[in-house]
């Protein structure tokens, strides 16, 4: 929906006053959760978004069984109370469609071989929703597998880039996500920058989607180092006094 | 894993023959209890209790819709709990199950019959428009005794809540057309204002394994119990809201016990309650 | 005191090369690198590098020693928990009564506790489990406690050491499963008291000079009784 609003002001600066290339603060802690076998609270701008990962354990219903790896379901979902106009509880296709491309993205991440027969079950709930929400959840979901001691090839972790008044952007916020010309989420495995997931909406030229691209995958290694700082500060012991 | 193996329930009574829970506390003593509220941005209102490990968040969104036809001048009040399967290895995703809907209804009738909200002062045009307010219980981690928590979370949510007249002022100014009196409405209240409430009860839950009776119980003390007690008392010190649960009995005398240890209980977090949402 | 600690690492990070170490538990190679695949504790044992998760499953090697709690009573036996990633098979032929085909209820059911060894695992990863060895039976007093399966080892101690200074100041009867669950059995009181100890030695596992630090709270316990 396009509108008069005002995405980029005369100084170059966005709506929030962050530069093209700057991130929204983002703040996440790990192992939060009592029952969870791993777990991740992350904050990013407005967004808040709570991990649990369950497993490896037995995979039920057995049909779903796979004799020679683990089946790693993720679940998002948004709360009710996490939106604007309150959402109806229970899953609707749009967060059915996120639920496969984070279940298939963590999927190519995990080392499932090591566990057939089992599931491991990474349950995203957005509890405060402001744009960037798959992204938020998946780089928590990384966080809180690592804290559960699964076995990965890398911490996955995401990050999105957009367009807005002509120009390429990193990490839309709600208003440049509802105004703005692109979305482009992605999620990578930091190490080796392949990619995990990859949706776009909106218009963009090639020569901008790869400048969207860079954005977005830089983007993915400054969240990555939060990443493994939550994951240290947790279990680095903290010096006695 | 989640079966309860038959020698931690032998374990369980045999510590309770001698006065005495897993964690070390007395029959009648509650976890630490922590509230926090304004949690969620989005929310009108919103609460996060923690009962121990246990944790709930609960939050509150108004909409401007119908009235019920035989309230024509209240507001609505819906309340809806999720066991996402986020909170135990045991809960599944889809529809409620009986016992999130159980819950459900429990809080309900507890903010409901207490009239903690005052629903008469939630009209906006006679017979035409009310506030309608959901209530969402998000069960994120769950250590036994959900019942309190999600009441608590559930007042310290409404507690703090605030009547979007901002967000809502542009479909409210929509509907002058359709209702004149909208305008004498706005007047009234041209800000967001905290929802207008009354001194709610304090819901304590306890259950019963072999012949004791502890409250608020753990996981591990829920899952041996055959019997569970919620009593819900208000300043007064007078009842507002019972049910038992679970297939097991209670005497008249445990009965007896629990609404005291409920009255004790209750004064205590209702103090709690005041202190952390300033009402 | 001393508050050294060991190093933490997390998946993806690169712990050295195949020219001067081997790729031990927990790591894989790329390109020439040996990298952790999980969060856990740096090992160094002669050139292998090992990385020993913080938390994690219970991974089952043959004729370890666990605790499992029954799920369900099958005609040919029953399925047991054994904190594994999926449950273990425990046959009629592996246990000590003589149970009939179908029968399998009269002996054993859902909820029970039992000590057994690591049997078979085939190339699917799955496991049987026994009963046949002296000394493993069903257990019917006392509690379970649990704990991380990595952090078993320090619990049991270099050659047992831990659970005998525990034994020398507490009165019990202790059985240490490789799969993460230790049965206690003894007074009321004294249960309490070892899961105590348990408890810190968890907390406190990737630290030196454990060892000292829980005689301390052994002796403080005992003179906590005499008085």
């Amino acid at each position: 929906m396009k509108s008069d609003k005002v995405l980029i002001d005369d100084n170059g600066k966005r709506l929030d006053g962050r530069g093209f290339d700057e991130l929204r603060n983002i703040k996440i802690e790990a192992g939060v959760l009592h029952r969870a076998d791993g777990s991740c609270y992350l904050e990013w701008g407005g967004n808040k978004v709570l991990v649990a990962v369950y497993g490896p354990r037995e995979a039920i219903p057995r049909h779903t069984q796979n004799s020679l790896r683990a089946i790693v379901n993720a679940r998002y979902n948004m709360a009710a109370f996490s939106v604007e106009d309150r959402k109806r509880p229970g899953p609707d296709r749009r967060s059915k469609e996120i639920s496969k491309v984070i279940s298939e993205a963590l999927e190519k991440i995990v080392l499932t071989e090591q566990f057939p027969r089992s599931s491991i079950d990474v349950n995203i709930e957005v509890l405060d929703a402001e744009a960037g929400t798959r992204c938020a959840g998946l780089t928590a979901a990384g966080v809180a597998l690592a804290d559960a001691g699964i076995p990965m090839k890398d911490i996955p972790v995401a990050c999105a880039a957009g367009k807005i008044a002509g120009k390429v952007v990193l990490d839309l916020g709600k208003e440049e996500d509802n105004f703005g010309d692109a979305d482009l989420p992605i999620a990578i495995s930091p190490r080796t920058n392949e990619i995990l997931l990859l949706q776009m909406d909106g218009h963009l030229t090639v020569d901008e989607f790869n400048q969207a691209l860079d954005y977005a995958i830089n983007g993915c290694h400054k969240v990555s180092e939060i990443q493994k700082k939550a994951i240290l500060d947790k279990y680095q012991i903290k010096k006695e006094e | 894993m989640t079966i309860v193996p038959v020698i931690k329930r032998d374990y369980i009574c045999n510590l309770a023959k001698q006065g005495k829970r897993i964690d070390g506390r007395k029959f009648d003593e509650y976890r630490k209890i922590i509230i926090e509220t304004n949690i969620v941005n989005k929310a009108e209102g919103s609460a996060r209790v923690k009962i121990g490990n246990t944790q709930v968040l609960a939050g509150i969104k108004m909409d401007v819709g119908e009235p019920y036809s035989d309230t024509p001048e209240s507001g609505v009040l819906t309340t809806a709990a999720e066991l996402i399967p986020l909170a135990s290895p045991t809960f599944e995703s889809g529809p409620p199950q009986e016992d999130a809907i159980e819950l459900a209804r429990v809080v309900d009738r507890g903010v409901r019959e207490s009239q903690v909200i005052e629903l008469d002062k939630l009209c906006i045009v006679p017979k035409e428009k009310v506030w309608i307010i959901f209530l969402d219980i998000h069960i994120l981690d769950y250590d036994g005794n959900l019942f309190d928590a999600a009441s608590l979370s559930a007042l310290a949510a409404l507690m703090t809540s605030k009547i979007p007249i901002q967000r809502m002022k542009p479909i409210l100014e929509n509907l002058k057309e359709k209702f004149p009196n909208i305008e004498k409405y706005l007047n009234d209240h041209p800000e967001d204002y905290p929802l207008p409430l009354k001194e709610p009860p304090i819901s304590c839950t306890s259950v019963k394994f072999d012949n004791f009776v502890v409250m608020d119980p753990s996981l591990d003390e829920e899952e041996i119990a055959n019997a569970r007690l919620t009593v819900a008392t208000d300043t007064n010190g007078d009842i507002r809201a019972m049910q038992k649960g679970l297939n097991g009995s209670f005497t008249r005398e445990e009965i007896q016990k629990v609404i005291k240890a409920s009255l004790d209980n209750g004064r205590e977090i209702r103090k709690q309650l005041s202190e952390n949402t300033g009402y | 005191m001393q508050d050294e600690k060991r190093q933490i690492v997390f998946p993806s990070q690169i712990l050295g090369d195949v020219k001067s170490n081997k790729a031990g538990k927990g790591t894989f190679i790329e390109n020439g690198k040996i990298i952790s695949e999980r969060l856990g504790i740096l090992n160094k044992n002669s050139e292998f590098l090992n990385v020993i998760p913080l938390k994690g499953r219970y991974e089952p090697v043959i004729g370890d020693f666990v605790i499992g709690i029954v799920e369900e009573s099958l005609s040919a036996g029953w399925l047991v928990d054994i904190n594994a990633p999926s449950p273990a098979f425990l046959h009629t032929e592996e246990v000590p009564w003589d149970v009939e085909f179908g029968d399998t209820d009269k002996y054993l059911n859902r909820g029970d506790t039992i000590m057994a060894k690591v049997l078979k695992i085939d190339e699917l990863k799955k496991m049987q489990v026994t009963m046949k060895d002296r000394n493993l039976f069903k257990i019917n007093n006392g509690d379970i406690i649990d704990v991380e399966p990595s952090k078993i080892p320090r619990i049991i101690g270099k050659q047992g050491s831990m659970i005998s200074l525990i034994k020398k100041y507490i009165r019990c009867r202790i059985f240490v499963g490789k799969n993460g669950k230790i049965w206690v059995d003894a007074e009321l009181d004294n249960i309490e008291r070892v899961k105590k100890v348990i408890e810190k030695i968890e907390n406190e596992a990737i630290k030196f000079g454990l060892t000292n630090r829980i005689e301390e709270l052994l002796k403080k316990e005992v003179r906590n009784v005499q008085q």
